[in-house]
């Protein structure tokens, strides 16, 4: 078992290395893959899964679906979904598998918080919209949707978070991304590439905290003044993003 | 999209064989047993740590916040940072994954059973101080018991999330069934090889689960009883 002798010098080395910043597959070029991968699949994430949980909370049905498909994937190993999603897709290893895989992923926050998001409207203002003749679509566009902003925004936030970290896991199967520079300090071994290894270490984690606390922030600003305190981040616990960082 | 039903279309690598599974078998069961041993050794320990950190947490309040804020901080980071600041230090052994699975399995734990201790009724803690219960024997015979509850659920999920991130383990070469998982990968997409692997890590994880419930049935008999 071999153990480096300076880890955090040798990291420290490694990043003020100007080299590493701007060779093809540095760290800047990690780092725009990452966030590519990330953002596709978050849009991809939300496009199948708001629409579905706005309209589940609109029609008040679905609520055991929502739950179901959150403690499916809790269970489901990214490692698993990323190596089987290239397979199935004849088109090989390029960025689409990896991406819809990290969708799967951010499916079930944005879900739960959409579905909740909708269902938590108070039923006398939903009443109220009925009784001033608003039809269903109109409802659901014009109360429901704007009161579940915030929820949505929470869901929002954690899908973000779990695909950033979980992207780092695309390295293994060479789908890059700020992994690839801690895949590629194991492969160096670790006596030499300690240094390595800890640069994308720090720099895969300060790349989730920094989404957590920005988007922490959008969360914040777009949450009307009276519910911001005491409110509890719903849908889906923390608890359960437990395969997002996965 | 080509989903198809593999055994015909591509009969030399399908998604389940029987044959590999029997061919097989004893790397299965040898990354099997790791995989188990590795999530319960985890879970284990983080209960040891969790159960007197989230007591501190409940008897100090002022510490309650920074308890569950480092370990809400330790969570976001993404598990292969995790491995990538221990390993230089721990070289790359099963030891290393152990520490991570435990760091993360620890913030699920410490949560729910402060929640657990928070919702014993005030009402309950004065009855039992008024009996002249110390501050352990209420503890031990009122908060614990009344907080199983919320410490069975913490377990469940810290060991259904960790069987799903031993796999990450792979980075250091213990990956248990995750070693399977990557070498189909590696291997040619062997694709029995890692739907194998894929389907045991989810059965494993619901097996353990169950357990847990049925474990939790006998150590709270009250609450089937209360329930019938």
């Amino acid at each position: 078992m071999t153990v480096a002798a300076n880890p955090i010098g040798q990291a420290i080395t490694w990043i003020n290395d100007p080299l590493n910043w701007t060779n093809p597959g540095g760290m800047l070029d990690r780092l725009g893959e990452h966030l590519t991968i990330s953002a596709l699949a978050v849009a991809l994430g939300c496009l199948v899964a708001w629409p579905l949980g706005l309209w589940l909370g609109h029609l008040g049905r679905g609520g055991g679906l929502v739950v179901l498909i959150s403690n499916a994937t809790l269970a489901i190993p990214t490692l698993a979904l990323l190596t089987i999603l290239p397979v199935v897709f004849a088109s090989g290893f390029g960025k689409t598998p990896v991406v819809v895989a990290l969708a799967v992923f951010a499916v079930p926050p944005l879900l739960a918080n959409a579905y909740t998001g909708v269902r938590q409207v108070d039923p006398e203002a939903r009443d109220a919209a009925r009784g001033m003749g608003l039809s269903g679509a109109q409802l659901l566009r014009r109360v429901e949707l704007p009161l579940a902003v915030p929820y949505l925004a929470a869901g929002f936030r954690t899908a973000a978070v779990q695909v950033i970290a979980t992207a780092a896991l695309a390295s293994f199967v060479n789908g890059g991304g700020l992994g690839q520079i801690i895949r590629t300090g194991f492969g160096i071994g670790i006596a030499a590439g300690g240094g390595q290894i800890v640069a994308g270490g720090v720099l895969v984690a300060g790349l989730a905290l920094l989404a957590e606390v920005v988007l922490g922030g959008v969360e914040r600003l777009v949450t009307p003044k009276p519910l911001r305190r005491g409110r509890q981040r719903l849908g889906r616990p923390r608890a359960a993003d437990a395969t997002g960082s996965a | 999209m080509s989903f198809r039903l593999s055994y015909r279309a591509d009969p030399g690598n399908p998604w389940f064989s029987w044959q590999y599974v029997r061919d097989n078998s004893d790397t299965i069961l040898a990354a099997v047993r790791e995989h188990a041993s590795l999530t319960g050794r985890a879970v284990l320990i983080a209960v040891l740590i969790a159960l007197p950190l989230s007591v501190l947490a409940y008897w100090v309040r002022p510490l309650a916040g920074p308890i569950l804020a480092v370990s809400g901080v330790v969570y976001t980071i993404p598990s292969l940072a995790l491995f990538a600041f221990i390993a230089p230090y721990l070289g790359t052994g099963a030891t290393t994954v152990l520490v991570g699975l435990v760091l993360y399995a620890l913030l699920l734990i410490v949560r729910n059973v402060v929640a657990g201790l928070n919702q014993v009724p005030p009402e309950v803690r004065e009855a039992a101080e008024g009996m002249g219960y110390g501050r352990w024997r209420r503890l031990f015979r009122i908060d614990l018991p009344l907080a199983l509850p919320g410490i069975v659920t913490g377990v469940r999920l810290a060991t259904v999330s960790t069987v799903a991130l031993v796999t990450v383990g792979v980075l250091v070469g213990h990956g248990g069934l995750g070693q399977l998982i990557f070498a189909g990968f590696q291997n040619n997409l062997y694709k029995a090889e890692i739907m194998t692997a894929a389907l045991l890590c989810v059965a494993l994880a619901v097996v353990l689960d169950l357990l847990l419930i049925l474990v939790a049935r006998l150590v709270t008999p009250w609450s089937t009883r209360r329930a019938r």
